[in-house]
């Protein structure tokens, strides 16, 4: 039988947690705060923003700490110099993937991209940007999708898949080309599928999937597919 | 089928081609078929019908010899003796001579003797000897007695320690002990357990594993066989490119085959195993052959690989335990078996056991697929098998690992390989893909071309891999348009460490490699296409930039 409780150090911090916890979840019970983009409670960790990485001792690779399960005994770092430098890098490099003019865009304020750029102190970038344009999908009555603003985090696609059940979103094409399509790369109205239920846009950390007409710190609700997944638990 | 009766038909498939005085191979393989090889086969069969000689010569339609450079070949046994770029008009004559005369013909014959005498061949073992459609081909020369060794004298655990003795590693390229992961598997409590044999090779310019599939198929369903046994597993699949046809129809015929004789299927040689293999075929993504992206699309969904752990022995395919081994780690299974541990374990380096099989390519005199023991020296590779760079041309960089590998300078080449040199080098074993450079190359150039097929086949879930290769490449890009400046130097490299360290899996961790070497190993030709505006190999057309006093 494993043990119920399992010890850690995060920081220098000694800690328990459960061993079905992973790093994040313990870290985040015990007040340490480490960044994280695509990870969403209530979700499945998707380990695709790298921004949660963390350095385990004994092993030479970074961790997601969003999808490794703690161990006991286990020895974490969070925020080394090297650690903060990548996450640096990644801020970065999505700010110069599309275009993220933050003083035209909707999300303005309320974006977590945004969030984390003035955290880490991010305000230029040491490559080149992208202004490739790309068609926003307006068709819908109520959501609009805006590629130009999207990172690819798949937090719609997986609380569209995971808690509305019908699995509209999908991504196509691969690397990066990847773009987020309905159904099968339909105009939004087209959509057979869509339930317009509009998690999608309650949880996109950006501008990329938000309500026509509204203030997106009025649609944007972080916490819904955890209090969704909660009540259902009970 | 009961063990006694595999060797009943060994020793009858022995005994007929003992009846026919000669063997004549004809390699029909992907190497030589676009020569020409499948009407090669004809002309031989046809010449030997008219002359009558069906009693004493056998035409056979065979794997890979190796030496693809002078396909198509023929191979006549008894003698070995190998004809190099063999045209149909010229069956007649090699019938004539070589077969009622006796008279070895010199002027058709592969002289190349360093090619052979470096090479160690144990998992291409059966390559070019045997007919790949015939399982009592296989049988004749052995086939399949590991597997009734393994069902009737031993228990799974014995064949993992076996395996664990041998210390063979992981073929696919990360070289993790093969019987540690076997042990992890069959630990698992949770039933059913799969195995995914990997032979989704998509590097450029390899082709080893696709070479084995179309020379020894049965290789590698008798070592699957022989694992499921060992781990309980009662389902395999083998997830090959959509792009091999002929190694596809190879397999199919293989398992078919295997099937009718009850050496697949329930209770296998009257043990309890059942096992039963199914072919997936991929649908052209690179990243599917990495270990986590394999099971998303054997499931059906897009091949993006996933965060580990849960590593695939305790949550793999469709949640249940799965033993994933590239399908050149499965050849060596039956080997193990037959010989021991011991006697595998002493083959290579102690650190690194048995061969390994590389696709020597590039601008070498002898390009073609090679097995080689480990811990040989690249330097032996290029220059006594590859026969060094032809033309007069100087030799300037060997890559080495496929497209995420290292480009290494002549002054590495004693370099010995083994997974550890390699990695230390900044290279990696990855799946053998050798591509030697000449000085007619750039080294910028040579770079660029492997972020950019990296980058076309990144899958765009993690962000370090999918937003920093294409920087990578605009970076290289500039500079060898001759608007590059030094500090895009520091930049470049740093992006590739964000890249190494950050991303989810294989493709990204080892893409920035050939940049990262070549950084450390050709600085020079990176100033030159900056500082002074000129690429050393001529290859690049530098804008000529004027310099703008401020």
């Amino acid at each position: 039988m494993s043990e119920r409780i399992v010890k850690l150090i995060i920081d220098g911090k000694e800690i328990f947690a459960k061993p079905t916890d992973t790093i994040l979840k313990a870290a985040i019970d015990n007040g340490i705060q480490i960044p994280t983009l695509c990870y969403l409670e209530g979700l499945t960790p998707h380990g695709g923003c790298r921004l949660c990485v963390v350095e385990v001792k004994g092993n030479p690779k970074l961790m997601t700490s969003c999808t490794t399960p703690v161990s006991n005994n286990m020895e974490i770092i969070t925020n080394s110099p090297k650690l903060i430098k990548y996450r640096k890098q990644i801020i970065e490099l999505l700010l110069a993937e599309r275009i993220h003019t933050c003083s035209v865009c909707i999300a303005n304020g309320s974006c977590e991209l945004q969030e984390l750029a003035s955290k880490f102190g991010v305000d230029h970038t040491n490559v080149s940007r992208n202004w490739e344009r790309f068609e926003l999908d307006m068709s819908h009555e109520r959501f609009v999708l805006d590629h130009n603003r999207c990172i690819l985090c798949t937090r719609c696609i997986r609380v569209c898949d995971e808690i509305e059940g019908v699995h509209t979103l999908d991504i196509k094409r691969r690397g990066k080309d990847s773009m987020i399509i309905v159904d099968l790369d339909e105009p939004w109205s087209a959509s057979y599928s869509c339930t317009s239920c509009g998690k999608c846009s309650a949880v996109c950390p950006v501008g990329a999937i938000y309500v026509k007409g509204k203030p997106l710190s009025e649609t944007k609700r972080k916490e819904l597919p955890k209090f969704i997944t909660e009540r259902r638990r009970r | 089928m009961k063990p006694e009766e595999i060797q009943k038909i060994a020793e009858t498939e022995h005994d007929l081609r003992m009846s026919y005085k000669y063997r004549i191979n004809v390699c029909c393989s992907s190497g030589c078929l676009p020569f020409g090889a499948q009407k090669l086969l004809k002309a031989f069969e046809d010449t030997i019908k008219e002359l009558g000689l069906e009693r004493v010569c056998k035409v056979a339609r065979t794997g890979c010899v190796g030496t693809c450079s002078v396909a198509p070949v023929v191979l006549i046994d008894p003698g070995n003796h190998l004809y190099q770029n063999v045209k149909p008009e010229d069956a007649k004559k090699i019938v004539q001579e070589h077969i009622i005369n006796g008279q070895v013909l010199e002027e058709y014959l592969y002289k190349n003797e360093a090619y052979f005498s470096k090479q160690y061949r144990l998992i291409l073992r059966n390559a070019g000897k045997i007919d790949p459609l015939r399982i009592e081909d296989y049988i004749a020369v052995g086939g399949y007695s590991a597997l009734a060794k393994a069902l009737t004298q031993m228990t799974p655990e014995q064949i993992i320690y076996e395996i664990s003795l041998s210390g063979l590693r992981g073929r696919g390229g990360a070289g993790f002990s093969t019987g540690q992961k076997w042990n992890f598997v069959a630990k698992s409590t949770a039933k059913p357990k799969y195995i995914v044999a990997n032979l989704d090779e998509g590097d450029p310019g390899v082709f080893a594993n696709r070479t084995l599939a179309e020379a020894d198929p049965h290789a590698i369903i008798e070592g699957m066989t022989i694992a499921a046994y060992a781990v309980g597993a009662e389902k395999g699949f083998i997830y090959i490119r959509a792009e091999y046809p002929l190694a596809i129809q190879t397999l199919k015929k293989a398992i078919e085959q295997a099937k009718s004789y009850g050496l697949l299927g329930n209770n296998i040689l009257g043990s309890t195993l059942n096992f039963d293999i199914e072919l997936r075929l991929g649908a052209g993504a690179f990243v599917a052959g990495e270990e986590t992206a394999i099971l998303s699309s054997i499931e059906g969904l897009r091949a993006t690989p996933r965060p580990r752990p849960p590593y695939p022995a305790v949550s793999g395919l469709w949640g249940k335990p799965t033993l994933i081994n590239n399908v050149e780690t499965l050849a060596n299974v039956p080997l193990i078996i037959l010989n021991g541990g011991t006697w595998f374990s002493k083959l290579g380096t102690p650190k690194c056991t048995g061969t390994k099989c590389f696709s020597l390519t590039g601008k070498v005199k002898n390009p073609g697929l090679i097995e080689v023991p480990m811990g040989i020296t690249l330097k032996e590779i290029v220059y006594e098998i590859g026969g060094g760079v032809p033309d007069g041309k100087k030799f300037k960089a060997v890559l080495v690992g496929g497209p995420s590998g290292g480009c290494l300078p002549e002054s590495m080449l004693s370099l010995p390989i083994d997974y550890e040199s390699l990695t230390q080098a900044g290279a990696i074993m990855g799946s053998g893909g050798i591509v030697v450079i000449d000085d007619e190359s750039c080294i910028v150039d040579t770079a660029r071309f492997f972020i950019d097929f990296c980058m076309d086949e990144s899958c765009g879930k993690c962000i370090p891999c999918r937003a920093g290769l294409p920087k990578v490449r605009e970076i290289l890009d500039r500079i060898m348009l001759g608007e590059g400046k030094v500090e895009d130097l520091k930049v470049l490299e740093e992006l590739c460490y964000l890249i190494k360290d950050a991303s989810l899996c294989g493709l990204g961790q080892t893409a920035p490699n050939p940049v990262l070497t070549t950084l450390n190993y050709f600085k020079q030709e990176y100033l030159a296409h900056i500082v002074e505006k000129s690429c050393p190999a001529k290859k690049c057309i530098l804008k000529k930039v004027e310099v703008v006093k401020e």
